[in-house]
């Protein structure tokens, strides 16, 4: 008898494993929060705004936003099926309530959120980080947010010492009012497109980083996101700043529970590059895909766009996309400066019914510009990944050049991968190249493998780290690793 | 080791195998020859387990064990190795990280410890050299821009480090030069003992100068229809296949 209710508590192991597996960062957090009621209009942007306790002229930029968003309509362009979105289902901000008080140490926050990160692998406390240094990681720095708010920000005196300011967007409206002032908005107009117009409406919290004059960072700079309350949206705003020979590597995570209402995710991302300047921006995205039968999922909408304003300044956007039911995404370089350079690697992966339509914009001003785009999308299940990217060469922008590589990868017969490729070419000094495969793991592949002793799911899972891994170089070591595992979770049940 | 009783197979709704039998008994190396679309590669396939190759009559026990019963990966770790006619390129995988999986998903299957990196790229290292072969091909993908040369010459290096019981070489020889020929040769021969056997398809007699075979048999038309020692192989070599239609 004993031992009939051990085999099934095993079997129930076993499933409840299963299902982690599928998606592990699923969980609740079971948390009192303050939660304006669903709905979008003037009063509940001034509310935000009060809230924020923030200063008139930020109030006037939302309420802009708002005004211009209402004559906006939602695009459809994109090779996407979107449900219809109900705007006043959604509420705009949600705040653990024992974030209140801004806390203002690590031991001053709610141990139920500690709890929650800890979870999901985040370390925030920085003593145990340091602790760590000695064994093996490096020390990140970690920026929070968690629905609405930005729960604490770890390293801030640390980096503050190397003059970096690092803290949450809220933080920095308050003790930077001018550096805010004259970056916010400048290379995301609010009129920019439909979501980043709610999104400077509505936006509630985010990071802001200024690195300064020839200074490194001397740690890494990360935000992870994190949505909880049912019925909330996410809207969050970044703004890097890196000043004149300043360089910094920033990489954001995002996990959300699994539900089967869909949820809003409308980011807006600007990054500023000055002369001589480097910013390595690097995204780990596992927002819940949805389940199997493609019900529930985050609908990923975000504007990211980085402005090489300075000569010889530099942009690197890698992106690791596994998660949301749907995403619409174009991290974009504007090269302004003379011989600046922008890259794009990208690493899209779709499964059972999520949809992406993703890419990158290169924006050829100055003269000796240089970008490079290389994108792997992999689709699975009865999933559509398609990439669409942009390259502009504008008339005065001489000797530019861009190389562009999109490969795509079909698992199974019922999934879709699409190409679109917009090349305008304004000087006919450029020089541009581009390459585009799409091929299937084929069945030789697979037999060699197994013939080799290795099983279909290992196989698959090899073979497509293998076409992704001119992207995954690109990542900081440690999140490489943890990408490649998030590739094999999310291609779970795609193979057989 | 190996008894390959009146086995019929067929791809779509052709026939290959009508009906093959064969014995290989432990430390045996076995030549298969015969014409073209006879049915030698199908052989292989149906022992490896290719899922496209459907069986349709007959039983195969490989060391006690029904091989039609078992998965290609179990067959893999029960001891069966194919070196591939046309080895397959996999972008992007280096070439040691997949050894070392394929051993550590066959050891593991076995129930034997799996081996660390350092373990593995010592046996790496002896390996390579016993086989005479350039180290660089460890750090390349899977095939990936070997020359037909090399991608053989890969095969016979991973059956090194496999080390099957029965291994089937399919046509391992053709594309090769003379000194890749030896080279190959001279690795197979490495691993000839009394216990590990191997099956050697082939059109040409010259592989058999180097990899001396015990038994040499002619596959026409999806059966064995002589059975020789090595001399059949040099008769062969003069009177080709005519005599078959008589």
């Amino acid at each position: 008898m004993s031992e009939q209710i051990e085999t099934s508590e095993q079997e129930n192991a076993e499933v409840h494993k299963r299902i982690e597996q599928t998606y592990k960062d699923g969980f609740v957090t079971d948390i009192e929060s303050d939660t304006f009621p669903p709905g979008l209009n003037e009063e509940v942007i001034r509310a935000i705004s009060a809230k924020k306790q923030e200063p008139q002229w930020l109030l006037e930029w939302r309420l802009k936003a708002y005004a211009k968003w209402l004559t906006m309509e939602q695009p459809n362009w994109a090779k996407l099926k979107i449900p219809p979105i109900d705007f006043n289902a959604i509420s705009y901000y949600s705040s653990p309530k024992s974030n209140e008080n801004a806390p203002e140490t690590i031991d001053d926050v709610d141990p139920k959120l500690l709890e929650t990160y800890a979870k999901l692998g985040v370390p925030l406390h920085e003593q145990e980080i340091l602790a760590g240094v000695k064994t093996r990681k490096t020390p990140v720095a970690v920026d929070v947010v968690f629905d609405s708010v930005s729960v604490t920000t770890t390293f801030k005196k640390e980096l503050r010492k190397a003059g970096v300011i690092f803290c949450s967007f809220s933080e920095a409206v308050i003790d930077y009012p001018d550096l805010v002032k004259q970056y916010l908005g400048k290379v995301v107009p609010i009129g920019d497109n439909y979501f980043s117009a709610l999104n400077a409406a509505v936006f509630s919290d985010g990071s802001f980083v200024y690195i300064p004059k020839n200074t490194r960072c001397p740690m890494e700079l990360s935000t992870y996101f994190r949505i909880n309350e049912m019925n909330t949206g996410q809207f969050e705003r970044t703004l890097i700043i890196a000043d004149d020979g300043a360089e910094v590597s920033y990489l954001e995570g995002c996990t959300a529970p699994m539900r089967d209402e869909n949820q809003l995710h409308a980011a807006v991302v600007e990054l500023f590059i000055l002369n001589d300047a480097k910013i390595k921006y690097s995204t780990v995205q596992n927002w819940y895909p949805g389940d199997e039968e493609g019900k529930g999922g985050i609908f990923n909408f975000v504007t990211k766009r980085a402005a090489c304003n300075g000569n010889n300044a530099k942009v690197s956007w890698t992106q690791v996309e596994t998660g949301s039911a749907i995403t619409w995404k174009y991290p974009s370089c504007i090269l302004r400066g003379d011989n600046s350079r922008g890259e794009f690697y990208s690493v899209a992966l779709t499964n059972n019914y999520q949809q992406a339509d993703t890419g990158t914009k290169m924006i050829h001003l100055g003269k000796n510009t240089k970008s490079t785009i290389i994108s792997k999308g992999i689709s699975a299940g009865k999933s559509h990944n398609t990439y669409r990217g942009l390259v502009r060469i504008s008339k005065r922008a001489e000797g530019a050049r861009n190389h562009t590589q999109c490969d795509s990868l079909l698992i199974g017969k019922n999934c879709g991968a699409h190409t679109f490729p917009y090349i305008e070419c304004g000087n006919s000094t450029a020089q541009l190249e581009h390459e585009a495969t799409t091929s299937k793991i084929s069945e030789d592949q697979l037999f060699y493998c197994k013939q080799r002793g290795i099983s279909e799911e290992d196989a698959t899972s090899m073979i497509v780290d293998g076409f992704c891994k001119e992207v995954f170089k690109e990542l900081p070591m440690e999140f490489a690793v943890e990408a490649k595992a998030l590739l094999d979770i999310s291609l779970e049940g795609a193979v057989g | 080791m190996l008894n390959i009783k009146n086995i019929h197979a067929q791809v779509g709704d052709n026939k290959i195998l009508k009906g093959l039998n064969l014995e290989i008994k432990p430390g045996e190396v076995h030549a298969i020859m015969g014409p073209n679309g006879a049915g030698k590669s199908t052989l292989g396939n149906v022992l490896a387990g290719m899922e496209k190759v459907e069986v349709t009559q007959g039983s195969v026990d490989f060391l006690g064990k029904d091989l039609l019963d078992l998965e290609i990966e179990q067959r893999a770790a029960e001891g069966i190795f194919l070196a591939f006619q046309y080895p397959v390129e996999i972008p992007g995988v280096n070439n040691m990280y997949f050894l070392r999986a394929a051993l550590n998903a066959q050891r593991k299957y076995r129930g034997e410890k799996e081996m660390n990196s350092s373990e593995f790229l010592k046996l790496v290292r002896t390996k390579i050299k016993q086989m005479n072969m350039r180290d660089d091909l460890l750090r390349r993908p899977v095939n990936e821009g070997f020359s037909g040369g090399e991608k053989k010459r890969n095969e016979i290096f991973q059956m090194s480090i496999l080390e099957p019981k029965l291994a089937i070489l399919d046509e391992t020889d053709s594309g090769l030069d003379i000194d890749a020929l030896k080279i190959v040769a001279d690795g197979v021969n490495q691993l000839r003992d009394d216990n590990r056997s191997f099956i050697v398809i082939t059109h040409y007699q010259r592989l058999l100068d180097y990899i001396v075979p015990d038994y040499v048999h002619v596959l026409a038309d999806g059966k064995i229809v002589r059975s020789g020692d090595k001399s059949l192989a040099i008769e062969l070599e003069k009177t080709g296949y005519g005599w078959l239609e008589d």
